[in-house]
């Protein structure tokens, strides 16, 4: 982090005209939590081979286009999201928190086509019990749901924060911030798709 | 290229590249699974690139970041596709 932060600052000799999005604590957060995950995704291609006739047995069960349609929502929230970042940092914010709005709409389906989707594999007698393969998908995609309702928590607090009459940079960093937080959420569920939906 | 056109253009390339893969994970025979892991795993990684650079504004960031962030890209591709390449059974 010394080294980001001794080059991170706008304008120093060792990187001009560039600055770190958003807080720099943001990602030591973020880049900890991209690794954790590789670790995760790691640890599931090993399991993957070793196992592979069951792997590929049980991913037959889930459905490739509801892990599609969640893969386009997070995407498009993500994309509203930084719509409305760059209102916000170009001084537009009026208009900024409707297309948050939006990416919480996104996320919320997301959370709804996710429920809809366990509750199915709940009734065909699937659960974290239910081998391997379904051991890492509900642990997996469970932790990552932690994060998208962590996620709709930061977006919701950002409408508040945006829709305020007073707005300061400080405010727009703190946005920035919460993009940031989010647009992970959206990367890392790139990779579970790949891996739980498509990879056979 | 305006800052919008350029994400939502990102954005539209985003969703190409999840029906390309999504076709790919249809498609995959048994005797080119581990090909059609990597393509898929590939256009993943692909995906969170343009992620980190366009939406969390990686490419305008510190070098230290950036190669941050494009190293673990890099490394996340190369040791998924070398345990699906090398571990059996």
């Amino acid at each position: 982090m010394t080294l980001l932060r001794r080059s991170g600052a706008p304008g120093t000799s060792a990187d001009p005209g560039r600055k770190v999005p958003g807080e720099e604590g943001i990602w030591v957060f973020v880049l900890g939590d991209m690794t954790v995950f590789a670790l995760f995704f790691a640890t599931f291609m090993y399991s993957r081979g070793k196992n592979h006739a069951v792997f590929a047995r049980d991913h037959a069960e889930l459905h490739v286009s509801l892990g599609t349609v969640n893969t386009v929502l997070l995407l498009s929230s993500s994309l509203l999201v930084v719509l409305a970042v760059q209102r916000v940092l170009g001084g537009r914010h009026a208009g900024a928190w409707q297309l948050i709005a939006g990416a919480l709409c996104c996320g919320a389906g997301f959370v709804v086509v996710k429920a809809v989707e366990w509750t199915q594999l709940f009734a065909a007698r699937k659960g974290v019990g239910s081998g391997e393969f379904f051991s890492y998908y509900f642990m997996f995609t469970g932790i990552h749901l932690m994060h998208v309702l962590i996620g709709l928590a930061v977006l919701s607090r950002l409408i508040v924060v945006i829709r305020r009459a007073e707005f300061t940079d400080k405010q727009a960093r703190l946005c920035e911030t919460g993009g940031i937080f989010w647009h992970m959420v959206d990367l890392l569920w790139v990779v579970l798709f790949a891996l739980f939906y498509l990879v056979r | 290229m305006t800052a919008t056109r350029r994400v939502t253009l990102v954005w539209v390339l985003l969703l190409a590249l999840t029906f390309g893969s999504f076709l790919v994970g249809v498609e995959q025979g048994a005797g080119f699974a581990s090909v059609g892991a990597a393509i898929i795993v590939g256009i993943a990684m692909l995906k969170v690139r343009l992620i980190g650079l366009h939406f969390m504004d990686v490419r305008a960031a510190p070098r230290a970041l950036r190669a941050l962030f494009e190293g673990y890209v890099l490394v996340v591709f190369v040791v998924l596709v070398a345990l699906d390449i090398f571990v059996k059974p």
